[in-house]
């Protein structure tokens, strides 16, 4: 058993582990944190994959910004007030059942290996083979693997597919940005009703002072 | 170096205890972590084949899942905040004014 495929059992263990913890938690704090140690477990398999900007990407946007966000919900929606009720909705027995389902759905396509090399539907695998495969430099019978920049320099080989071969959906993907940014303000926001906005303090209210109008103010 | 077997039954996994949260609780946060779970699922999948095939369509492709993954976060979370001010509570049982 080689180094590797060790810790691949032990980080791929403790997800499976802590993401079973995640959906069993009562407090949502405690499952937050466990879905945290879940996403460093996943960018820990990336790494194994030799996909180091994927993993980079993992821990900065979903160990960083989205777990923010959650625990800040959270924060804001005090748990300790919420009423003591059940933790589990009324089709426990039949979304595990489906859970089940589906993991012996998945299990039987793995098994089954569509995708291994010794699959008879050359034909469709031509167009790969052709992309991703070249002659052997000796013998002209066998195929080895394109050499690519994947290798050694991953964040450079990612970074030149996304802004060539992927600048569309680059941009798009900036766009989706900013409408589910836009739609989150919009969502969110609370309308002040009436009678609330004559409560609210009156330094909420004051007009904020221009840099223009403070050196005014001083040289006057 | 463990291979696209192991990635994909680990994945597929991560996937089942995901959509068994998501149909099993009743706290609507807690929904929403384990639809991320089951976008990890697939970004492991992903990055899997992306390995097996010597391509980087599949890396890419990750970058565009956790985009997603990031704005429907934002959008769902905000969703949350809306009905906890609403109905005082985060159940998903609870959400079903749209039922008419």
């Amino acid at each position: 058993m080689n180094a590797a495929f060790l810790v691949f059992f032990v980080v791929g263990t403790l997800a499976v582990a802590s993401s079973i913890l995640v959906i069993s938690m009562r407090n949502p704090v405690h499952s937050a944190l466990f879905l945290l140690l879940t996403f460093l477990c996943v960018a820990v398999l990336f790494v194994l994959k030799q996909a180091e900007f994927v993993a980079a990407v993992q821990v900065l946007v979903y160990a960083g910004g989205i777990m923010v966000l959650f625990l800040f919900v959270v924060m804001l929606i005090n748990v300790r007030h919420l009423p003591d009720e059940k933790v589990l909705s009324r089709f426990w027995r039949g979304g595990l059942a489906v859970g089940a389902a589906v993991f012996i759905l998945f299990a039987t396509v793995v098994r089954t290996g569509v995708y291994h090399d010794a699959s008879a539907d050359t034909k469709k695998l031509a167009t790969v083979k052709e992309k991703y495969l070249e002659p052997h430099p000796t013998d002209p019978n066998k195929l080895v693997r394109k050499t690519r920049e994947v290798e050694n320099r991953n964040s450079e080989a990612v970074g030149m597919a996304l802004y060539q071969d992927y600048l569309v959906p680059f941009e798009v993907a900036s766009i989706f940005l900013l409408v589910a940014m836009i739609g989150a303000i919009v969502i969110g926001k609370r309308e002040l009703s009436a009678v609330e906005e004559e409560q609210v303090p009156d330094y909420m209210l004051e007009r904020v002072e221009t840099e223009k109008e403070v050196k005014e103010s001083m040289s006057a | 170096m463990p291979d696209t077997d192991a990635y994909l039954m680990l994945s597929a996994t991560l996937f089942s205890i995901g959509l068994i949260g998501v149909i099993i609780r009743r706290n609507m946060i807690t929904v929403l972590m384990a639809i991320e779970l089951m976008l990890n699922a697939v970004n492991i999948n992903l990055v899997a084949f992306a390995h097996r095939f010597a391509s980087l369509e599949g890396q890419v492709f990750v970058v565009f899942v956790i985009t997603v993954a990031a704005g429907e976060a934002a959008v769902g979370l905000a969703i949350i905040i809306q009905l906890y001010r609403l109905k005082n509570t985060v159940n998903v049982d609870e959400g079903n004014t749209l039922n008419g």
